[in-house]
């Protein structure tokens, strides 16, 4: 069992709102296993930002069970257990991008000598060697982006939750960062829940991909890869990819996402 | 040195245009007392006499510039080169009395206000309770207050710098209120969610986020509370003027109808506000391109 990143049991959310209570997740079941990639991809409002923030006790469900590494979200968060990847940068204008990735890294309490170290080797991480020194708008949006994944990764945590963090940037920056994300990934060997727009994204990250419906928000389909885990760009024109796109585009349609 | 020209001729023109106003303005409302006094020493004045007359007077309804910048330097450069820079009679003194005034109340007033904004981002009790009555403190005439402020504190033995320093902070700390609780509460709710993650406490939230991100609201309202510090100083000199400052020298100059003294101390007060102002200007610049914010 000690394997088991994430398990959710039956585990539905609930929005009070003041046009009436708004169901974002309905019945959710999901087990991840450590060193997993695994996808979430759905139309909007189909909760798979709102499953991530679950996850990352940003949302409380309201019934139904979640574990993360074994205990509750809010305890995993307290542990330190994940970084979250916003969709925006979020990185601090008043501080260079060291200051940013060493931020967390004072907040946790790490000693001057081992944030530095830290900040070094995460920077080498996503190839930002060198601006260590610079301002975020000193930098692409690629760049920023890549910035806060180091910050997210800064301090050693089994999780990477991330969520749309290539949405806001153009086709060739976001492929370039795909292919950088998997190579992270390997070596890094972490768990990763990655939320996306893109049905190529998605069948091109992970090994695992959970296809979700809106109204309200549950699991269609999950599929589990069969693409090899080493995965050169040139993928996406092979058979078995089109294939996976194909059902995960059915799986898209079954759960009526664009009906009138 | 383009962008430097195109700034400095519009202040030029605007410069010229009061001084245009100005000095018709004076020859506008003097002229009925040099006129009458033309017609009581019989005489008829032709146009020109009658401007030089209206811009030369003893105790014009409105001084000209020139009158008023002889006045400044003769209580100011002219008594220091005397070596009477802190006469009574001096400017400088006077300036000196309402700049410690105004410092002191700015710092007090600064103080409070960042202490209230920290409390009110913080408290929600707070936020209902003490805002409304920090609106409703600046409804309240502060020309009416001020006495009232230096009776009680007067009976209570303190007297000299402080009760007027505490009118001057009544002005100054609502601005700043004001400024924080917006700067205080500016981080969006994915920086406060993304604080959140790394389970963050809120003092930390508070001191990495919230502080260094109030900072651009900070200097702007503390420009605004430096002026209006600078009006409660004055404000509070006119019920202790026996202790001199710039207010005392406008009310003296108004008692004995000496306009000329009035509009000197007006314009010193002026100059006074422009430097303070711009002495926080030159340290927002400064902080914010430390903090690589400049824009």
């Amino acid at each position: 069992m000690p394997d088991i990143v994430v398990k959710a049991d039956n585990l539905s959310l609930t929005f009070q709102t003041n046009d009436g209570p708004v169901q974002a997740l309905a019945d959710i079941d999901l087990t991840v296993e450590k060193g997993e990639f695994v996808s979430f991809i759905g139309p909007s409002g189909c909760g798979k930002t709102t499953f991530l923030r679950v996850m990352a006790d940003l949302e409380k469900p309201t019934s139904g069970t979640i574990c993360i590494n074994g205990v509750t979200p809010e305890e995993a968060r307290k542990s330190r257990a994940y970084g979250y990847v916003f969709q925006a940068a979020g990185l601090y204008p008043w501080r260079t991008i060291g200051g940013n990735i060493r931020l967390p890294l004072e907040i946790m309490g790490y000693s001057r000598t081992e944030r530095a170290e830290r900040v070094k080797r995460v920077l080498d991480l996503v190839d930002l060697s060198g601006f260590e020194k610079k301002f975020p708008w000193q930098l692409s949006g690629g760049m920023q982006q890549r910035a806060s994944i180091a910050r997210a990764l800064a301090f050693d945590a089994d999780i990477l939750l991330m969520d749309e963090p290539f949405g806001a940037l153009d086709e060739i920056v976001r492929d370039h960062l795909n292919e950088q994300l998997l190579k992270l990934w390997a070596k890094t060997s972490k768990t990763i829940a990655f939320v996306t727009h893109s049905i190529p994204e998605a069948v091109y990250l992970s090994t695992k991909i959970v296809v979700m419906s809106p109204r309200p928000g549950r699991i269609a389909d999950i599929i589990d890869s069969p693409l090899p885990p080493d995965r050169p760009l040139d993928i996406r024109d092979t058979p078995e990819f089109l294939e996976v796109a194909h059902r995960v585009r059915e799986g898209l349609r079954a759960g009526h996402a664009y009906e009138d | 040195m383009n962008r430097k020209h195109s700034r400095v001729l519009p202040v030029l023109t605007v410069v010229l245009a009061i001084f245009v106003l100005w000095y018709a303005g004076a020859v506008a409302l003097n002229a009925k007392w040099a006129e009458d006094k033309a017609t009581r020493a019989n005489i008829t004045l032709s146009f020109p006499q009658l401007v030089a007359d209206t811009w030369s007077q003893d105790k014009p309804k409105l001084p000209t510039p020139h009158q008023v910048a002889r006045e400044i330097w003769k209580t100011t450069g002219a008594m220091a080169l005397r070596g009477r820079t802190f006469s009574k009679r001096s400017l400088i003194f006077h300036s000196w009395i309402t700049l410690s005034t105004t410092v002191l109340g700015f710092v007090m007033g600064a103080g409070l206000g960042i202490l209230l904004a920290v409390g009110i981002v913080h408290s929600r009790a707070m936020d209902m309770s003490v805002m409304p009555w920090i609106i409703a403190s600046q409804t309240v005439p502060i020309l009416a207050i001020a006495p009232m402020v230096v009776v009680v504190l007067n009976a209570v033995g303190i007297s000299g710098l402080l009760p007027k320093a505490v009118i001057s902070m009544y002005l100054s700390f609502f601005p700043i209120v004001v400024g924080m609780v917006k700067g205080l509460r500016s981080p969006d709710r994915m920086q406060l969610d993304q604080m959140r993650t790394w389970y963050a406490s809120k003092s930390q939230t508070f001191w990495k986020l919230r502080l260094p991100g109030s900072m651009p609201y900070l200097f702007t309202s503390l420009k605004i509370a430096m002026a209006a510090a600078l009006v409660g100083a004055i404000v509070a000199e006119l019920p202790i003027n026996q202790n001199g400052g710039l207010g005392a020298r406008m009310l003296v100059g108004s008692y004995y109808g000496q306009t000329i003294q009035i509009w000197s101390a007006l314009i010193t007060a002026a100059v006074l506000a422009a430097v303070l102002v711009g002495f926080i200007g030159f340290v927002q610049g400064a902080t914010l391109k430390r903090m690589g914010m400049a824009q």
